[in-house]
């Protein structure tokens, strides 16, 4: 549903990242530090360099589910700060998430025969294969491209639909793993230890599902509508 | 609590009031309106959540018409009814769940309705079974990377029947990936590393 703009740049930082708690991974994300006192939405992302319109429909695509933003609310928004966004993401998912999910499985398997803690790490290392290619295909084809539009280069042989069409599910892969960790694991393994690769792997699952959905519904719309000079 | 449905049509107006009409007896919310199907159809579904389905067929293009109600049922188990807004071919309205028209009243439309969504879904009759003697075979194959045809040819089962038993695998375990389900053949021994 087409909700209106669910925040405003007045409020407060705190009251808005109050709202979900997964808006303070986008909050690190976009580079801005915490401290922020009492001070209102835009005062913080000002300071730090951030583009207020950008961060706003982030943080709604990230609280609200199924939230499709208005296209005048996407004239506002910068290109480039969506896919600074996006790439930050990358690294943190890459850096952090998967580092502390692999962390927290090897904890899970430890009381396992070698067996659980081979097969694991295995099926971690290839979804870790998975997401550094599917990344890649973006931080080496698709974010150039919209470079090089945002220069004004024109004539090259790709386009956004081509991403749009061939944009693969990264997703299915940690689902699994969610089963099989929530249902299989033999009784030997901790209850707490299932729960905090769980909770890992929850939220991991949420954050990708999200970074999918503003590829989709606006980084794909916004370099469409370059690509035909509007 | 009240069963929340999701609205897939393109028309404001039609979609507000069957908002309006289906809100009337606090049996139904409407969890989300959604003007088209375009874009990730897999993440827009996945990330919404509810327990009946209403659908303009007119979201989908005319050759594809015949199917839509698959389209939706990919990604999801709840029913699915359509909403009349132009006439239907017989073929098309007969794959829902319930058909609503515009001429219904709000009595019949929730009617029909609470029809459709009371009826168990099939999927769910069998949650929490184990994998037969068949399946277990299949899955083994599966993790030993052989692909359909292959499988077929090795048990002697027609490709058809193959798939049948990978959804029944993918279903009771809830594992898709050839990758997970040889984790789940691994963990239970079904084969050796």
């Amino acid at each position: 549903m087409n909700a209106p703009f669910p925040f405003s740049g007045k409020q407060k930082m705190s009251e808005l990242l109050n709202n979900d708690f997964s808006l303070l991974g986008v909050l690190t994300r976009m580079g801005i530090p915490f401290g922020f006192g009492d001070a209102s939405v835009e005062d913080v992302c000002r300071k730090s360099g951030v583009n207020t319109q950008a961060f706003l429909l982030i943080c709604s695509i990230y609280t609200l589910d199924g939230y499709v933003p208005p296209r005048e609310l996407l004239k506002d928004v910068d290109v480039r700060d969506i896919v600074k966004y996006l790439h930050r993401s990358h690294r943190w998912y890459m850096e952090e998430f998967i580092e502390s999910l692999s962390d927290a499985l090897k904890e899970m398997t430890a009381p396992c025969s070698e067996k659980y803690h081979l097969i694991i790490r295995k099926f971690l290392g290839d979804y870790r294969e998975e997401l550094a290619k599917h990344f890649a295909y973006e931080e080496e084809i698709v974010f150039p491209y919209v470079e090089r539009l945002l220069a004004g280069n024109e004539g090259c042989d790709f386009s956004i639909l081509q991403y749009e069409k061939n944009h693969s599910n990264i997703q299915e892969k940690l689902e699994d793993l969610k089963s099989l960790v929530m249902k299989y694991m033999p009784g030997i393994c901790e209850s707490r230890s299932i729960f905090r690769a769980l909770y890992y792997i929850y939220a991991l699952e949420r954050d990708l599902s999200r970074h999918t959905f503003i590829e989709d519904s606006i980084l794909v719309p916004l370099v469409s509508r370059m690509e035909s000079h509007e | 609590m009240s069963k929340q449905v999701l609205l897939v049509i393109p028309s404001t107006i039609i979609a507000r009031g069957l908002e309006q009409a289906l809100s009337g007896t606090g049996e139904f919310e409407t969890s989300c309106i959604l003007g088209d199907l375009s874009g990730n159809i897999s993440s827009r579904l996945k990330n919404l959540t509810f327990d009946g389905v209403i659908v303009d067929p007119a979201v989908f293009e005319y050759t594809a018409r015949g199917k839509g109600k698959a389209l939706i049922g990919a990604f999801s188990d709840t029913p699915v009814l359509a909403i009349e807004c132009s006439p239907l071919d017989e073929a098309v309205r007969k794959q829902y769940d319930g058909v609503l028209s515009l001429y219904d009243s709000p009595a019949t439309l929730i009617q029909k309705v609470r029809d459709a969504l009371s009826v168990p879904v099939e999927t769910q009759k069998n949650e929490g079974e184990e994998l037969s003697a068949r399946e277990k075979e299949i899955l083994v194959c599966v993790a030993q990377g052989m692909l359909n045809k292959e499988i077929a040819d090795r048990l002697c089962l027609s490709i058809h029947t193959v798939i049948t038993h990978r959804k029944n695998i993918t279903r009771k375990t809830g594992i898709k990936t050839v990758a997970g389900l040889t984790v789940y053949a691994l963990m239970n021994s079904l084969i050796e590393m």
